[in-house]
């Protein structure tokens, strides 16, 4: 009995975890060229042709769940060791998400460079002895928009 | 109020260094998200529900940050970072810290 259910919760979690991944990649790969007029630049000090614009903060945030058939992949490489692929895209996927929010929320502000991106990565969960639950990624920076003082 | 996470403010010049200001929340979801995260785990996806609880929590850290940097007597906060750990089942604590100063256009 055990196992069936077992058996089931991995097969649901391989075929709508397959699902909503590649579901996912679509949609952020489709707004990665939209808002690829936003440049997002992890240099600490912008260039002095920024002078005269105003800054303002900006961060964008998400929480993605694994999937039953992750947790398992992944419990099961910890055993032999090596690359963990399910978590990889995991992750991939939350910060390319999380620069997409950010992006867009600067593109708001009419915000054409960020610069100082810093990424935060935390673990949510109330099973976090078994393993990853969910992950929370944050990134934010510092968003350069052009005062019209400037023009 | 000037929220930056740089260490200079582009076109203005700092001329008072107040101190470090600060700001935090710990907040938690009620038991019926969580459920429906727990069913989340199974399917995968985004957590809808503590993506908003996150980003409103934040909100409210970066708004005790400016509370406290306005009674310091500071017109902008500088070199802000985040910080959030989970500190119990279902609850997570945000953190943000800065540097509250005065600036003045060059």
């Amino acid at each position: 009995m055990e196992l069936i259910v077992f058996l089931v919760l991995l097969g649901l979690g391989y075929v709508f975890g397959r699902l909503s991944e590649s579901r996912h990649y679509r949609s952020i790969i489709q707004r990665e060229q939209v808002l690829r007029g936003v440049s997002v630049v992890p240099v600490k000090i912008p260039p002095p042709e920024y002078l005269r614009h105003e800054s303002t903060l900006v961060c964008g945030s998400v929480v993605i769940s694994v999937d039953y058939f992750k947790t398992v992949a992944a419990s099961l490489r910890n055993i032999f060791g090596g690359r963990v692929g399910a978590y990889e895209s995991l992750l991939d996927r939350a910060r390319r998400e999380a620069v997409l929010r950010m992006q867009d929320e600067a593109r708001q502000l009419g915000a054409e460079t960020i610069y100082n991106v810093k990424y935060e990565t935390s673990r949510i969960g109330e099973n976090a002895a078994k393993g990853l639950g969910s992950v929370e990624v944050l990134a934010y920076g510092t968003a350069l928009i052009a005062s019209t003082a400037s023009k | 109020m000037l929220i930056s996470n740089m260490e200079v403010v582009p076109g203005k010049r700092i001329t008072q260094h107040l101190g470090m200001v600060q700001g935090s929340t710990v907040r938690a979801k009620h038991a019926g998200r969580d459920i429906m995260a727990g069913f989340k785990n199974i399917f995968g996806g985004e957590l809808k529900g503590y993506t908003e609880l996150l980003s409103e929590s934040r909100e409210e850290a970066i708004d005790r940050l400016k509370q406290q940097a306005a009674a310091l007597g500071a017109n902008a906060v500088i070199n802000v970072r985040f910080s959030t750990s989970s500190i119990a089942a279902g609850a997570s604590e945000i953190f943000v810290y800065g540097t509250a100063v005065l600036v003045e256009d060059r």
